[in-house]
């Protein structure tokens, strides 16, 4: 038998439908209890990000449908998500589908958050050529967690999961 | 397959799988939401519309410029920028609405303007309408992301459980704010004649709303070890926006007092005359329709 784990693990982000919430890193736990009920925790990539309320459904729709009769989705704001939980087979993913993954940050400093007055110099690769001649031309895209940049080699733009 | 209209052809047969309208679930579902034994919950809820209203309004004008923006990577970033907040305002509301018993909506939509705890600087017009331009709301974004992201990593030791992980979750997103906002100032003040011109206009016209950003309320006092003092925050601040300063060639303008009206401003309740007229068209829909739906 399939468990809730696993079908949790396959159902997709409503907006990067290349990756599974597990490979997004906001699938946080699976816990299925003996008299069937499943509880599900995800956290959200952004605070406003629209797209929570639907990974919820998606979740919830896919186990009902597999026979969990009681489920419930938490939300889990702490420890917050970071780009860093994209799993490599996630970023895999996303550099086949075109869209440049975000490269790693490891763990962040505490205290003051240091001012950045030009843009961090990232070394981020063409996902079509490989080129890491790449510009960025807007620091905000189609979603939350996405910038746009250009590659000076194939002259493509394309999309950059941008690193929090 | 054929579609009478657009939509129709997005949505197929199942709606589901789309984030629009209305319909959300409330925004801390299965959030640990324990209140800290050690202070009354009232102040928590007064904390949290404060810092709640500053990001719904924020929210509210910098929205005012989808689609009215120099360019239109610029109508995407603010809109963007929008939306971290209003997510922010969504859970700070909801905090606050768990001892209010009101809902975020209610509480957004169904408060006049005297019940509204947000500083003066979020709700003055800034542009694209007449009180300003471009270079003024990006004056406005770089003080006030630069303030709550100061606010914001002080919170994270919050003993309120919620609060904390609302500002752990928002600082990344201020941070990435502040950076955009102090990077256009870089590039308008040290630009041509005319863009250092109005970068320096802007940063006149939001001065005199900074003072307020600063002055201790008496609810912190009462939410010791919860509430961050307001008073804390200025060395910081006032660090970060000397060095965009001292990189873009921009002058610090002249200090002025916070305006008050019978020694109470934004976060008593009392507010500019450009409040009505912003709230009139945020709250007009869910009053003219109670409880509609899309």
């Amino acid at each position: 038998m399939t468990t809730a784990l696993e079908i949790a693990s396959r159902v997709r982000d409503p907006e990067l439908p290349v990756l599974t919430l597990a490979d997004l890193g906001v699938l946080r736990s699976v816990s299925e209890s003996s008299d069937g009920s499943v509880v599900v925790t995800i956290t959200p990539t952004y605070t406003g990000c629209p797209a929570l309320d639907e990974m919820g459904a998606d979740l919830r729709r896919s186990l009902v449908a597999a026979g969990y009769s009681s489920v419930e989705v938490r939300t889990a704001l702490s420890p917050a998500w970071t780009t860093d939980w994209i799993t490599d087979e996630g970023r895999r993913k996303l550099q086949e589908a075109g869209i440049a993954p975000p490269s790693k940050l490891g763990p962040q400093a505490v205290g003051p958050v240091p001012l950045n007055l030009t843009p961090p110099s990232r070394r981020v690769l063409c996902p079509r050529c490989s080129s890491p001649r790449t510009e960025e031309v807007s620091r905000f895209g189609s979603t939350a967690c996405k910038a746009l940049r250009r590659c000076a080699d194939c002259l493509e733009p394309f999309e950059h999961v941008k690193e929090i | 397959m054929s579609f009478d209209n657009a939509y129709e052809s997005l949505l197929g047969h199942e709606d589901a799988h789309w984030a629009f309208g209305t319909g959300f679930a409330e925004a801390l579902v299965g959030v640990n939401r324990e209140f800290p034994s050690t202070v009354d919950r009232a102040d928590i809820a007064a904390y949290c519309l404060m810092l709640g209203d500053d990001a719904l309004i924020m929210a509210q004008r910098l929205a005012e410029w989808c689609s009215r923006a120099p360019e239109l990577e610029e109508d995407i970033a603010l809109s963007n920028i929008a939306l971290d907040l209003l997510g922010q305002a969504r859970l700070l509301l909801t905090r606050a609405g768990e001892v209010l018993e009101r809902d975020e909506d209610s509480l957004a939509f169904l408060r006049d303007e005297r019940e509204f705890r947000n500083v003066h600087l979020v709700e003055i017009d800034c542009g694209p309408g007449p009180g300003g331009d471009f270079g003024t709301t990006i004056a406005r974004l770089l003080v006030f992301s630069s303030w709550r992201l100061a606010l914001f990593s002080r919170l994270r030791g919050s003993a309120d459980p919620v609060l904390a992980a609302i500002a752990e979750k928002g600082l990344k997103e201020l941070a990435y704010h502040r950076d955009h906002a102090a990077q256009w100032a870089v590039r308008l003040g040290d630009g041509t004649d005319e863009s250092h011109r109005r970068m320096q206009a802007g940063l006149e016209r939001v001065w005199p709303f900074v003072d307020e950003l600063f002055l201790a309320h008496p609810v912190e006092a009462k939410l010791s070890g919860v509430a961050v003092p307001s008073a804390e925050l200025r060395s910081e601040v006032e660090g970060v926006l000397e060095a965009v300063f001292s990189a873009s060639g921009l002058t610090r303008p002249a200090d002025v007092p916070t305006a008050r009206v019978a020694g109470m401003a934004g976060r008593d309740g009392v507010h500019t005359e450009a409040m009505g007229f912003l709230l009139a068209e945020m709250q007009h829909l869910h009053r003219s329709l109670p409880g509609a739906t899309w």
